[in-house]
């Protein structure tokens, strides 16, 4: 049997995948897999592969280095697209069919499909099913274009930058729907440029900076695996002293307060009580998703020419 | 989980085969750019040329040769249109890359394509044969009819290909132009407006690379009116242009898939 072995829980992989279009490399060497169960958010910023990524395990782009497995088979093979769902960046469909008449279109794919009122109700389109495609507005749109990846009830569903060009209330509409199939048991990979989203959304984050993998793990690991916390106190304790803690990135006085920036904040603290028992006003604090996202891919990410 | 592979049987192909064609067919149908000038144009052409300047005349022949001919005419612009345009613009939209991500065979678009056009091609066929018989006094057999009816309505597989070919490699806007052009052109150069013989001799011998010129004879075939070359003749070519027209295709596809 073609069956993953029951010790690989990845139910979707890209192993050594390199892509050239023309002199540019879009993928170099990307390993990338989704597990099962799992909302896995491929971050990073506009160009660094992730589209080429998932065209690839969708089979829709031709495979030109490394291997690329769905469910243990080819990317295209028949019994993998009755079990995944997509929605893809650019992507519309005729405008002069109903909504209801897409999703009858796309439910009579699959074998076992999720009812038509289901499907509603999961993407918010109860009031548009009799209205055409063409009439709707763009955030309406893309939760058509969800509820036909999730037509066939799939196992695994490929999100490609899905709230791209949604306003914030169709980006939280689009999110809730997002929770509510890892809640049903989906696994899920979703692309994305906004830190927040992910952070919001994924179990496990997969930062792909030119065509590489530069970090993967879960948002808090993401977080503090670059630049880690910041702690800030009123003390005795000068910011020489404190740069000279083994596991102190960086220490400097702003105003009354001292902040210290580390990996390890509770060796930090244990030092910091030991020289100054009266310390006042503690504050430990974590450094956002965006300022981790900017120290993972600093070097080399600004754009040339900038200082 | 298992597979069940009978879901791939031949049944589960004709169910989506038919339902893409249904839904196809209402998609074109509520295009009025796409529905009106298809389903109106050969009927105006015909009623124009063949009902009121013709009728009463001297002979019954010109009605008769320009039913033929407009009937392939009918067939042609829902062929070329529908793919040559509709799949452009189901590229550029990305609704072609979606359903590729889905269970939906490739054939069963292409059968819903050119299903959509042999529709079209059928409605503008029985009005024209309304307007032939009743009023521009048109007579031939009952099987004169159906054979005629039978040659139009497979005009819409070559044509389709041909459609195919400028689909698979023009963007949507260059697309309607390209077909736009083709269209005319070959409606022209093919004697599908005026007969053939009206056309000076170096045309008439290039009107050859046609497909339209092949399938209007065939139909004239079909009521004797045709120049008289054999049947294999305008088989072979036929199937010669149709067969370039799909390789065409074909290497226009391959490019996009590996971009």
């Amino acid at each position: 049997m073609a069956l993953p072995s029951a010790s690989d829980s990845a139910l979707a992989r890209l192993a050594g995948v390199s892509h050239r279009y023309g002199d540019v490399l879009a993928l170099d060497r990307l390993d990338l897999e989704v597990r099962e169960g799992e909302v896995l958010a491929v971050l990073g910023p506009n160009g660094a592969g992730k589209t080429t990524a998932v065209s690839l395990l969708l089979g829709t782009l031709t495979l030109q280095t490394g291997a690329a497995r769905v469910f243990g088979s080819a990317p295209d093979a028949a019994e993998v697209r009755l079990r995944r769902g997509a929605m893809l960046q650019v992507s519309g469909v005729p405008e002069t069919l109903t909504v209801g008449e897409h999703l009858a279109l796309f439910r009579a794919y699959y074998p076992a499909p999720l009812p038509t009122a289901r499907l509603l109700e999961m993407a918010g389109l109860q009031e548009l099913r009799d209205r055409r495609f063409g009439k709707l507005s763009g955030g309406q749109k893309q939760r058509v274009m969800f509820a036909l990846a999730l037509a066939g009830d799939p196992e695994l569903v490929f999100l490609d930058e899905p709230t791209a060009g949604l306003d914030l209330d169709g980006r939280r509409r689009l999110w809730d729907e997002i929770r509510g199939l890892k809640a049903a048991g989906r696994t899920a990979v979703l692309t994305t440029h906004y830190l927040e989203e992910a952070d919001a959304l994924a179990d496990r984050i997969a930062v792909i900076h030119r065509g590489r993998l530069i970090a993967e793990g879960s948002p808090q690991e993401i977080k503090s695996r670059t630049a880690g916390r910041v702690v800030r106190c009123v003390t005795t304790i000068t910011a020489e002293t404190a740069r000279s803690f083994p596991e102190a990135a960086g220490a400097e006085t702003k105003g009354q307060h001292l902040e210290i920036v580390t990996a390890e904040p509770e060796a930090v603290l244990r030092r910091m009580f030991a020289l100054d028992p009266e310390l006042g006003d503690l504050t430990v604090a974590g450094v956002g998703l965006e300022e981790a996202f900017l120290a993972l891919t600093g070097d080399g990410a600004r754009p040339e020419g900038e200082a | 989980m298992t597979v069940n592979t009978a879901r791939h049987g031949l049944l589960w192909h004709l169910r989506i085969a038919l339902l893409e064609t249904r839904f196809q067919f209402l998609s074109s149908l509520r295009l009025p750019a796409f529905a009106v000038p298809t389903l109106l144009f050969p009927l105006f052409f015909y009623f124009f040329f063949a009902v009121l300047f013709q009728a009463g005349g001297p002979s019954l022949t010109g009605p008769t040769y320009m039913l033929a001919t407009y009937g392939v005419f009918g067939v042609l612009a829902p062929s070329i249109f529908g793919f040559g345009v509709g799949l452009a613009q189901e590229r550029d939209t990305g609704a072609l890359l979606l359903k590729r991500t889905t269970p939906m065979p490739t054939a069963a678009y292409l059968f819903a394509r050119v299903g959509t056009a042999a529709i079209f091609g059928a409605v503008v066929v029985l009005a024209l044969f309304l307007l032939a018989g009743f009023a521009a006094g048109v007579e031939l057999h009952r099987g004169q009819w159906f054979s005629l009816a039978g040659v139009v309505l497979a005009a819409a597989l070559p044509f389709s290909a041909v459609g195919l070919a400028i689909g698979a490699w023009a963007k949507q806007q260059a697309a309607v132009a390209v077909v736009n052009l083709v269209f005319i052109a070959m409606s022209v150069l093919s004697g599908l407006w005026f007969p053939i013989s009206m056309l000076p001799g170096f045309l008439q011998d290039f009107a050859n690379v046609f497909p339209a010129y092949h399938l209007g004879q065939l139909a004239l075939r079909t009521i004797d009116l045709d120049l008289g070359r054999p049947l294999w003749f305008h088989l072979a070519l036929l199937a010669g242009q149709t067969g370039v027209c799909l390789a065409v295709a074909a290497a226009g596809f391959r490019r996009f898939s590996g971009r």
